[in-house]
């Protein structure tokens, strides 16, 4: 009954409003749908610039839909140097980064709620803290150095293995459950590692894929690991190789205005012309594992943005 | 009891490993600090360097080509961190405003697509931007097009509006996503508070403006006292990509401007002695912030 009665409230007080709401919710609609059209189109724009004529591409002349249809920019990529390695190193990067980060969080979150640990409280703030401070940019570099990660692959991998803030995750969440399974197990003699690996584990599988998702992205699209330890050109992520591109790209365009020429002739506009079907190209690539998986992963964001916000 | 002990004691020699890790890439790391009371030079090891004691610091301070540069460094990490302090309001009015539109198809459409940019790097958000801004990119063509422009703007390799540019550039990556976290906790108001306010005649904007938003505001506190305690650190990653020898004075940001004297220029010493004062004042920050949150709402943000 009084739902019905606030129901009705709520209809009245819309309609003694109606126009000022009517005008309101247009003005809502339209400035949503420009703002996402603004985060949409630019993935639309390199997507058909990469398929379209690269004259036309290169003028900016592609803008709704593309001209000229052709694949040979992504046949062309095949020729390029250094693509081909630093896309396995992006994807080894991100599947052994997150399968070992994923790993030592479910673990070291679970034996965090192991109130028998020695000096549990102490190791558990001893890992927390360091999400506070940094030793800084020159500091770890010499690390790398000392510890002879420069120019290693493990670069990417090692230091990234505890994550505070997962553990807090995940540690929350494990003692958020029912603690009388794991009590049950433990009086049947179930062993601290049996009883992570059968039943906490398993439970915990949605904040592990939220964990998972955030680090696979993470990995995925860093640059500054590369760019800080790694001068070897077989190491280089996918990233850090896109960004040198348009860089070159940049430092090509920048030649051609200071030459002064006012009609720039055929080659130097064929070679720019390259670079940005490169640099769109390879852009292309590096965003579409992310469109991939997106729809997948969408669900868990909000999941784990919810628990992150419950405090360790 | 011994038992119980060892036990304990095993649990956690399972962990040590994990201990260790933390210690070499978290704590043993805070040795370079002594780098910075050294001439460092990078090929020779540090015992064969001067000690120079507190020189580095001395110079941020007196010399006068470091001290301007340095107020001019200091100049735009403020100015990005309060213009991104000032713009972390947007994402909450775009939570109660996407809140308002009832059909769910679209609002689901706007959620998705508007989050979609904080899930690519910044490499792949200058890559954007280099492909539509450049002097021969898609924007200055339409605006040639138009009529509007005679010669192309160069958008990126110029230093004007540099401050605004870089907001508008991490808004537009995370205002979808800095919103998700409002709107989850819109969804957690109790409907009865609305239902009660429109009985007593409440319209669309008085609920918002007496329910939702002092409803949301402990959130936002929060996410604000964050920001507050991460006024230095505003990171590189998205200063960095567009860096370029035209708008390096206002770009650099502290972060950036210690990797770019440390790593580019070589001088490690005074990269680090530069890094020590910002943790600390980092630190120093992350104090207060604490303690106003404390006062403020009886809880801590760490």
């Amino acid at each position: 009954m009084s739902k019905k009665k606030s129901k009705d409230g709520s209809l009245g007080a819309i309609y003694r409003s109606s126009t000022g709401d009517k005008i309101f919710s247009v003005i809502n609609y339209t400035l949503f749908g420009i703002f996402t059209l603004i985060c949409i189109y630019p993935f639309y724009y390199m997507i058909i610039n990469t398929i379209s004529a690269n004259d036309l591409s290169a003028a900016g002349k592609v803008i709704l839909l593309p001209k000229g249809i052709h694949f040979e920019n992504y046949k062309a990529l095949l020729s390029l140097n250094g693509l081909g390695t630093a896309v396995i190193v992006s994807i080894a990067k991100t599947v052994i980064g997150t399968a070992t980060t994923v790993m030592a969080t479910a673990f070291l979150g679970y034996m965090f709620t192991q109130e028998r640990m020695w000096k549990r409280k102490f190791w558990y703030r001893y890992v927390v803290i360091i999400m506070y401070f940094n030793a800084g940019l020159i500091p770890m570099f010499i690390t790398m150095k000392t510890l002879g990660l420069t120019n290693t692959f493990w670069v990417y991998i090692i230091p990234g293995i505890v994550q505070p803030f997962n553990i807090i995750l995940v540690k929350t969440y494990i003692e958020s459950l029912p603690r009388s399974l794991q009590e049950a197990a433990e009086i049947d003699g179930a062993g601290v590692f049996r009883r992570f690996w059968q039943i906490t584990l398993p439970v915990c599988t949605p904040i592990l894929a939220t964990v998972a998702i955030f680090s696979a992205v993470g990995q995925w699209n860093s640059y500054q690991d590369t760019l800080i330890y790694i001068t070897d050109q077989k190491l280089y992520s996918l990233q850090y190789l896109l960004y040198t591109y348009i860089n070159q790209a940049s430092s090509l365009a920048a030649m051609v205005r200071n030459s002064g020429m006012q009609g720039m002739n055929a080659a130097t506009l064929a070679t720019q012309q390259t670079s940005t079907s490169i640099q769109m190209t390879v852009s292309v690539i590096v965003v579409l594992p992310i469109l991939c998986i997106y729809p997948l992963f969408q669900r868990f964001f909000v999941k784990g943005i919810m628990i992150g916000s419950v405090k360790g | 009891m011994s038992t119980k002990k060892v036990t304990g004691f095993k649990y956690f020699l399972w962990i040590l490993p994990f201990m260790v890790l933390v210690f070499l890439f978290s704590y043993f790391p805070l040795h370079g600090w002594i780098y910075a009371f050294y001439d460092y030079k990078p090929p020779r090891p540090l015992s064969k360097c001067e000690f120079v004691g507190l020189h580095w610091f001395e110079m941020l301070f007196s010399n006068e080509t470091q001290v301007s540069q340095l107020i001019q460094v200091m100049k735009n990490t403020f100015a990005m961190s309060i213009l991104g302090i000032a713009t972390s309001i947007l994402p909450l009015f775009f939570a109660i405003f996407l809140n308002e539109i009832k059909n769910k198809k679209f609002r689901t459409f706007v959620q998705t697509f508007t989050t979609l940019p904080n899930f690519i790097s910044w490499v792949l958000v200058f890559s954007v931007a280099f492909a539509l801004f450049s002097s021969g990119g898609m924007v200055n063509y339409v605006l040639m097009n138009l009529g509007i422009l005679k010669e192309p703007v160069k958008f990126l390799d110029s230093d004007s509006y540099t401050y605004l540019k870089m907001v508008l550039w991490s808004m537009w990556k995370g205002l979808g996503w800095g919103s998700i976290i409002y709107l989850s906790s819109i969804a957690g108001i109790d409907q009865e508070l609305y239902e009660a306010a429109s009985i007593d005649g409440a319209g669309r904007f008085q609920k918002m403006r007496y329910i939702t938003i002092p409803e949301l505001m402990p959130t936002f506190f929060v996410m604000l006292m964050m920001a507050v305690s991460n006024f230095l650190n505003n990171g590189m990653d998205q200063y960095y990509v567009f860096q370029n020898s035209f708008n390096k004075e206002h770009i650099q940001v502290l972060d950036l401007y210690v990797y770019n004297i440390g790593m580019t220029g070589s001088s490690y010493s005074l990269a680090t002695a530069i890094s020590m004062l910002k943790s600390v004042i980092s630190v120093a920050l992350l104090t207060v912030c604490n303690l106003v949150s404390k006062g403020v709402r009886g809880e801590t943000i760490i």
